[in-house]
């Protein structure tokens, strides 16, 4: 199935694993509402997150974008709004 | 002076290529303008990169200085290295007796050696199928080759080696080599760093990293994003001040300090904790108080961490002083010259330690600039823009590597 055709339900569930593969956590530690504070990601972290985003969906952040990420939810919205950029 | 029985130790001689000069003189001018050396990207697939600007040496052909055998023996960056060296030893017009070629030290500083050789290698190996890869990839690629070239370039044939702490290596190296002069234990010693990071693999990987700046480097203001890569070499020829003075050369300033520090905190965030360590020993080394330093070469990327830290380890350091509102208190002036040279890495601490030499030298402090705005979170007396006329009796440039490795370098003008 193309990404833009992904339901929003895949799409948090892929996004949550990628923070929970990339961070090294288990799954059930991690939600759509965790803070990266939270969850104790540093900016480092976060690029890393973003690197792996990139190449599962396909696309492309934006350096400003990248720096306003707060949150697991910041990071599924953004990435909804990019792939449904790309498609239109 | 915390060392009674040690040599004081002059700078007599410097080399200089980077984007904003080849040859000392040419940088020095551009210090003294504020002249920005960062134009659009000279690289092929430069247009998918996500940041469209470098600092690059245009004006820099291998074979102007080497034959075409020699030049083909090595990377870019080593070429830089003795390009450098030899202009610090022609300006320093030491004649090299057979005691000084056996027991002169050569200390260089990279922090990715020669890796645009062996991006090109593996290109032939993995993307063109090509079954073999040149012989000299390895001899090219080796960090210290710069050091060596350099040694068999001179025919020196005492200690030498290579620093590589990534963004301090020419610091630490510069460093090294004058505790080594200090101490007698050098009677000569060359030392800086070069650096030439411009392959496509290398500019991916700092792509990736979200550190380099689409636009400008604006070090200290409140807009800035990032930083600008760059390349180039500096060398400093160090010698006894008595030494000097004995064979009647002009010091164009002395060393007087050198402190290093680690983090212990973070592969990429700064610590302005670990940043104010290095200063502090800095200035123990040379046996100055905070007051004393009238200029700071900051580290100053662009980057919004780098600033914000160092500012708060400045204050941490110059306290009153860096705030200004200590009664009788200096604020040490700060710059940042990596917005005209950029980011060049392992030559970083080299290039910065000559510009501030040649501010000290001749009573200007360099500018910051492509400065839009201050920033709350950077309350210093940043030098913006256009040099300022001043002449102070002390300055000290800082060096903040990835890895959290600190080498700060304590400067006295030449009296």
């Amino acid at each position: 199935m193309p990404e833009n055709q992904l339901s929003d339900d895949e799409l948090t569930q892929k996004i949550l694993h990628i923070v929970a593969d990339t961070q090294r956590r288990d799954i059930a530690t991690v939600t759509a509402e965790s803070s990266f504070e939270e969850l104790n990601i540093d900016s480092m972290d976060a690029v890393n997150i973003v690197f792996a985003v990139e190449n599962e969906f396909n696309i492309n952040v934006p350096d400003e974008e990248m720096r306003t990420l707060k949150t697991v939810r910041d990071v599924i919205d953004g990435v909804r709004r990019l792939i449904s950029a790309q498609a239109s | 002076m915390n060392h009674p029985n040690a040599n004081r130790v002059a700078v007599t001689g410097l080399g200089v290529i980077c984007a904003i000069g080849s040859g000392r003189e040419a940088f020095a001018a551009a210090l003294r303008e504020g002249r920005s050396g960062v134009a659009p990207l000279w690289l092929a697939r430069a247009g998918e990169l996500r940041f469209a600007n470098a600092a690059q040496v245009r004006d820099f052909n291998a074979e102007d200085h080497f034959s075409a055998k020699d030049a083909d023996m090595l990377d870019r960056f080593a070429q830089l290295a003795v390009v450098a060296a030899r202009e610090a030893l022609a300006q320093a017009g030491i004649g090299l007796t057979e005691e000084l070629r056996e027991r002169a030290a050569i200390v260089t500083g990279s922090c990715i050696g020669g890796q645009t050789a062996e991006d090109a290698g593996f290109v032939e190996l993995y993307e063109q199928g090509r079954p073999r890869v040149h012989p000299m990839t390895i001899p090219k690629t080796m960090a210290n080759a710069g050091a060596s070239a350099i040694s068999q370039d001179l025919g020196i044939t005492g200690p030498a080696f290579t620093i590589s702490t990534a963004c301090a290596s020419s610091a630490h190296a510069i460093g090294q080599a004058f505790h080594m002069v200090r101490s007698g234990q050098a009677p000569m010693a060359i030392a800086g760093g070069s650096e030439a990071p411009f392959s496509f693999g290398i500019l991916k990987a700092w792509e990736a990293m979200r550190v380099v700046s689409p636009t400008l480097c604006r070090p200290f203001s409140r807009d800035r994003n990032g930083m600008i890569l760059g390349e180039g070499a500096a060398m400093l020829l160090l010698e006894p001040l008595d030494a000097a003075r004995a064979r009647g050369a002009q010091p164009l300033a002395e060393i007087v300090g050198f402190g290093m520090s680690s983090d212990a905190h973070h592969i990429t965030q700064p610590s302005a904790e670990g940043a104010a360590k290095a200063i502090r020993a800095a200035l123990r080394d040379a046996a100055l108080t905070p007051d004393q330093i009238g200029y700071i070469n900051a580290h100053g990327t662009g980057t919004l961490a780098n600033d914000s830290t160092e500012a708060r380890a400045l204050g941490f350091v110059f306290g009153d002083q860096a705030h200004g509102d200590k009664p009788g208190g200096r604020r040490p002036a700060v710059s940042s010259t990596k917005a005209m040279h950029g980011h060049t890495l392992g030559a970083a601490g080299a290039i910065e330690a000559a510009a501030t030499i040649i501010g000290l030298q001749n009573g200007f402090l360099p500018p910051t600039i492509h400065f839009t705005e201050a920033d709350p979170e950077c309350e210093l007396d940043v030098v913006t823009n256009s040099a300022r006329v001043v002449s102070v009796d002390y300055a000290v440039s800082n060096s903040f590597a990835f890895g959290g490795l600190n080498a700060v370098l304590a400067f006295a003008r030449a009296i």
